[in-house]
């Protein structure tokens, strides 16, 4: 499938690598159009046995990176599942090989629109092909089969890295596991596409997103800054907002000039701001389309006979109103029909549907999956 | 004393439980018995609990376990996808008792209910002579913080099974030392019947 950009070396340290494939055939995607060369930039964590049997893929979700845990170096994000990866941690590095890779269509590392296209000299820009969730899994096959890894002891990810790790298992039946979608869904609700679909009309009304061309000049920081204030909201609760900011006023107000006010306006532009400085816009909206046309609800995707030799653990959290708790249930319901091994936790958080990415509630997450994970008898 | 009940209505499911069955547990709680099931039986085991610390110690012990309350917990698992769908001390606190049943009927071909005796001798007594509401080694709550919505005797529940036309296959009736065999209904703690359709 291509030549061998760079390979995996040491499995002990957490630098972001680069696996670059499909330079001369390319590859071709769900729509048809063929991509290529495509890189993907991963990072591994532990090591890998001997039998590379121990290895657990963690699907990031949609702004995430390759950098799960660890100190960030060079220009890496902080690591944002850090206290789930680790020695001793719930995805132990002790017992496990832990990869992550950034999605194609991403702008960590990957091959997105912000890359260089190699016909043209210049980035993609919205000439990049539309990707889709599965495009997203097969490209992460093909860097799994180049570590020689057959099957994986687990995937696992929250919200789109929960649909990502259902997409494995729809693709790959036979290759893995555990599998572990957390605050997930099989398909997203017109609400979901809704809020996705003003993160996208913010992109695309700054005038600085000149149709996506706007690579090398000044980028569409104030639409792309208005985007994530508004998944900001959805990825919080009535109640965590309430605890965090209640109708407290900042220091500085102003007073009556539109100005931020009260502390949750300070927050919700100071989270924009500081995304449009790691987050490509065009990225946000190759991605947020991914998901939006995501759709495994039809139960097609479990083969008639189940699948034997995978089990699931299920978990959705009572305060997510983004990805409610009904939409795991109706994985869960799926997997049932066809007599799959699942176990689904709705756990009490009041933080929403970020409770996932929250340390302070690490506890009961780790705890499940820790022991899910274990080795039957 | 309750250590030693539950011990005997386990001993007792696992004896009607046959080696390597499919069994779904309506109520598992922390997933002992599902365990026991699965060790001693090789039973293929799985669970409905509604408690999320009950889910932990069922996942912690390698179990599967469905979060739902049991009232509303099955419409998907398939036709007679189990043998055994077990409801021990589970019944009692359900809001939609033949609901629950006969759910429990379409997904498993045979149902053991297990259920503490309302109409046990120590209740009785402090039902008649006390005027209060019984509380037994087998009924241990007080009215007011009592998880049990039913309470039925032996006597009942056979009543039901002829109404509804559910076979009893077999019944055991113990107290807390054992069996049960000279006039359960007055002196068993608790039953365990096992009905099919």
């Amino acid at each position: 499938m291509g030549r061998i950009v760079e390979m995996n070396k040491d499995s002990g340290v957490t630098e972001t690598r680069y696996f670059t494939f499909a330079e001369a055939e390319g590859f071709k995607l769900e729509s048809g159009r063929v991509l290529g060369p495509i890189t993907l930039a991963y990072e591994t964590y532990g090591r890998l046995n001997a039998d590379k049997a121990n290895a657990i893929l963690v699907m990031h979700a949609f702004s995430g990176n390759a950098h799960v845990a660890g100190p960030a170096t060079g220009d890496q994000d902080p690591a944002w599942w850090d206290f789930m990866v680790g020695p001793g941690k719930a995805l132990d590095t002790d017992k496990y090989f832990v990869i992550c890779i950034n999605v194609i269509g991403g702008c960590k590392g990957s091959t997105g629109p912000s890359s260089i296209s190699p016909k043209t000299g210049k980035p993609y820009g919205i000439d990049f092909p539309l990707i889709t969730i599965k495009d997203m899994v097969r490209t992460q096959k093909v860097l799994i089969d180049h570590l020689g890894i057959k099957k994986l002891h687990g995937v696992i990810g929250g919200s789109m890295g929960g649909m990502l790790a259902l997409q494995w298992v729809a693709c790959y039946p036979d290759t893995v596991e555990c599998v572990i979608p957390i605050a997930a869904t099989l398909k997203h609700s017109p609400q979901q596409i809704a809020f996705n679909e003003v993160g996208r009309q913010a992109i695309m009304a700054d005038p600085a997103w000149k149709g996506g061309n706007y690579y090398g000049g000044p980028v569409p920081e104030k639409g792309l800054a208005v985007a994530r204030m508004v998944g900001h909201i959805t990825f919080m609760s009535n109640d965590s907002m309430e605890k965090k900011f209640s109708r407290r006023l900042k220091d500085d107000t102003q007073g009556f000039k539109f100005s931020a006010d009260f502390e949750v306006e300070g927050y919700l532009q100071y989270r924009g701001m500081s995304f449009v400085k790691r987050f490509d816009a065009n990225t946000y909206l190759y991605i947020t389309k991914a998901m939006d046309f995501f759709d495994l609800s039809d139960s097609k995707w479990i083969p008639e006979d189940g699948l034997p030799g995978t089990r699931f653990l299920v978990i959705a959290f009572k305060s997510d109103w983004l990805y409610p708790s009904v939409q795991s249930q109706e994985m869960v319901k799926q997997l049932q029909m066809r007599r799959v091994d699942a176990t689904y936790c709705e756990t009490d958080s009041t933080y929403g549907h970020d409770t996932f990415l929250i340390e302070s509630e690490a506890e009961k997450q780790s705890h499940l999956i820790k022991h899910f994970l274990a080795k039957r008898k | 004393m309750k250590s030693t009940i539950k011990r005997l209505d386990y001993q007792v499911i696992c004896g009607i439980v046959g080696s390597g069955s499919k069994v779904l547990d309506l109520g598992c709680g922390n997933g002992d018995l599902l365990q026991l099931l699965a060790e001693q039986q090789g039973a293929k085991a799985q669970g409905v609990e509604v408690n999320n610390e009950a889910i932990h110690a069922c996942v912690e012990k390698g179990l599967s376990v469905f979060h739902s309350d049991i009232d509303s917990g099955l419409p998907y698992y398939p036709d007679q996808s189990f043998d055994y769908v077990i409801l021990n001390q589970s019944l009692q606190e359900a809001k939609k008792v033949e609901a629950v049943i006969s759910e429990a009927l379409r997904v498993g071909a045979k149902v053991i209910v297990g259920f503490p005796n309302f109409a046990h001798l120590e209740a009785r007594i402090r039902m008649f002579l006390g005027g209060r509401a019984p509380i037994a080694s087998s009924l241990p709550y007080e009215w007011y913080s009592t998880p049990n919505l039913r309470f039925l005797s032996i006597k009942d529940f056979k009543s039901f099974c002829r109404t509804k036309g559910y076979k009893i296959l077999s019944a055991y009736f113990l107290d807390s030392q054992g069996q049960v065999r000279v006039l359960p209904n007055l002196f068993a703690q608790n039953a365990i019947f096992v009905i099919t359709k």
